[in-house]
């Protein structure tokens, strides 16, 4: 486990992490979201012992980061920001130092290296030094020394930060996999990151906790969550908009123009107009928001059944993590 | 000490996978050798002496050793490799150890190789062997104290060049206390026992009185504990400026 006992940080006068707490168990992947210069590094650095908070403390498997540094090095594998190792050197001798620091002699050591490299599909660049390599290898070979020693918790800043969308991919597997029997503290500025892998976020704006649970609870604090989005076809459907009102738990409709969409949508909604404007028929996009705690989805479909009208997309809206991300983040910035 | 071993076999490994190495080694011997023959004149003197070569270390060593160990933490927290150092269960003391020692034992490796000095004065006259050894010793000692200056302003900027700068100038002080004109300079104002107490700190003072074949335990003592001084600043330099 890792317990975070209000940490905090100071640079001459600028508060970068201003106390934060937080415990992780294992089986827990936790995201750390937040805004450039938030204290998300900060806080990892210190969790890793390689900087001294101002104040608080943190423990990694019940050793204190004050009292027992090198014991909590020993257990945490960690990917700084960037990926850093030593250009002058190759793969293997690396990974091979990196074996001897942790403890690792002879065969195991070897042995270990050949599975690592094996692991992060790093071994048609064993023999490279690490300098030539492009910034996908560089941040697998960051990987690889962090797994090395197989250990408990793993610090990760920015994993996927370089890498193209299929190594993403792989990574976020990878991260998943190793998910179920560590504990895993990650940081991103990549919302979708969080949902498809984290089991935990926590928000930090300027240096505080501001939201912290599944990306499912955060995102429920979305305006959007439990929201349907209609788009109708019909004739007279242009006075609609009044009649949804009329739907049980709905608070208000609010009608989507095409500019609110995002590009790609809005070219098949230009497609989808010429074709309407064929028919003699117009079409509504309209955004139904509950009222609070109600679920309206059943309602609407009874509702637009009822009317026969011709419905081109139903959705029901689960929040959108990035608008909740705004809201908080910027919320942090004025106070 | 495991740790240190793996730290100082990296550094070393380092050295000779790049061509700071030969560079520094062959620079190093073409100037002892050029100076030796072609400015004191090593066999117009007709003395089988190496006082010649060794006079000149504090001179060159002046440049090459700031050359050799500029990069040791520069590079580290430029690169950002120091945060990957010093998360790895590596403590501070094992990590400036294992950097220094390494690059003290590369310029052990140059100064070996200019044994054929020794065999050439062998081979000319009956040199005295034991003032040749002390003054190895002491040539030995004296760049570890420059090596541990160096150390010390590598920590204090992450600009290489800057480091050898500075590291010059600091080592070019620590040297000229001691020198003649200096202290003659200093007894024109001040008291002869506080311009001798300045020149006592002197590299150079130090540095003769092994050249003159004494085991002086006091030399020894003040180059060693110069270097622990050195090195002792370099860790809380580090503390302080890692996170830069």
């Amino acid at each position: 486990m890792i317990a975070v006992e209000s940490l905090a940080k100071s640079f001459g006068s600028i508060r970068a992490v201003d106390g934060i707490s937080f415990t992780v168990g294992k089986g827990e992947i936790l995201g750390f979201l937040g805004p450039n210069g938030a204290g998300k590094s900060t806080t990892m650095k210190m969790i890793t012992t390689f900087l001294p908070p101002t104040s608080g403390t943190a423990k990694v498997a019940d050793f204190d980061i004050w009292e027992n540094p090198l014991e909590v090095r020993a257990r945490i594998g960690y990917l700084p920001e960037s990926a850093p190792s030593y250009k002058d050197m190759n793969v293997y001798d690396f990974l091979m130092f990196t074996a001897e620091v942790r403890g690792y002699d002879g065969e195991e050591r070897k042995n270990r290296v050949m599975r690592m490299l094996e692991t992060c599909n790093l071994k048609e660049v064993a023999w490279q030094l690490i300098d030539t390599l492009s910034k996908g290898y560089r941040q697998r070979v960051g990987f690889a020394q962090a797994l090395l020693h197989d250990p408990e918790y793993l610090v990760l800043d920015e994993p996927t930060d370089g890498l193209d969308p299929n190594q993403k991919q792989e990574v976020r597997a990878l991260i998943r996999r190793m998910g179920r029997e560590k504990c895993i503290i990650l940081s991103t500025h990549i919302l979708e990151e969080v949902e498809a892998v984290c089991s935990r976020a926590i928000i930090i704006g300027n240096g505080r906790i501001v939201a912290d649970g599944t990306p499912e609870a955060l995102r429920s604090r979305s305006v959007l969550h439990g929201a349907v989005t209609l788009e109708l076809t019909g004739e007279g459907i242009k006075d609609a908009l009044a009649d949804l009102q009329k739907i049980e738990g709905v608070a208000r409709v609010e009608e989507l123009k095409n500019d609110d969409l995002p590009a790609k949508t809005a070219v098949a909604e230009g497609e989808d107009a010429a074709g309407s404007a064929k028919n003699g028929k117009s079409s509504l996009r309209v955004r139904l928001f509950p009222k609070k705690g109600v679920a309206i989805a059943h309602e609407a479909a009874k509702f637009v059944h009822e009317r026969k009208w011709e419905v081109d997309a139903f959705t029901l809206e689960k929040g959108d993590l990035n608008e909740v991300f705004y809201n908080l983040t910027k919320g942090g910035e004025k106070a | 000490m495991r740790n240190l071993k793996a730290v100082l076999k990296r550094e070393l490994r380092g050295y000779f996978e790049s061509p700071v190495a030969y560079v520094f080694i062959i620079i190093f011997l073409l100037a002892t050798a050029g100076c030796t023959f072609f400015i004191s004149r090593f066999f117009d003197a007709r003395v089988a002496s190496l006082d010649p070569f060794f006079v000149w270390h504090p001179w060159l060593y002046l440049f090459l050793v700031p050359a050799v160990g500029m990069r040791l933490w520069s590079e580290e927290r430029k690169s950002g490799t120091i945060e990957l150092l010093f998360t790895l269960p590596i403590t501070l003391i094992e990590a400036i150890a294992g950097k220094f020692l390494a690059a003290w034992a590369f310029i052990g490796i140059a100064l070996v190789l200019t044994f054929p000095m020794v065999l050439t004065v062998g081979y000319l006259g009956s040199p005295d062997y034991g003032i040749i050894l002390t003054s190895y010793l002491g040539s030995f000692l004296l760049a570890g104290a420059y090596l541990a200056v160096t150390c010390l302003f590598s920590a204090m900027s992450k600009n290489q060049v800057i480091s050898f700068v500075l590291s010059v100038v600091a080592c070019f002080a620590m040297v000229m206390l001691g020198v003649g004109v200096f202290t003659d300079f200093l007894n024109g104002f001040l008291p002869v026992r506080i311009s001798e107490a300045i020149s006592a700190f002197s590299f150079f003072t130090h540095f003769q009185s092994f050249q003159r074949g004494l085991l002086d335990s006091r030399a020894i003592i003040y180059f060693v504990s110069m270097i622990g001084f050195m090195l002792t600043a370099n860790a809380i330099v580090l503390e302080m400026k890692k996170a830069e």
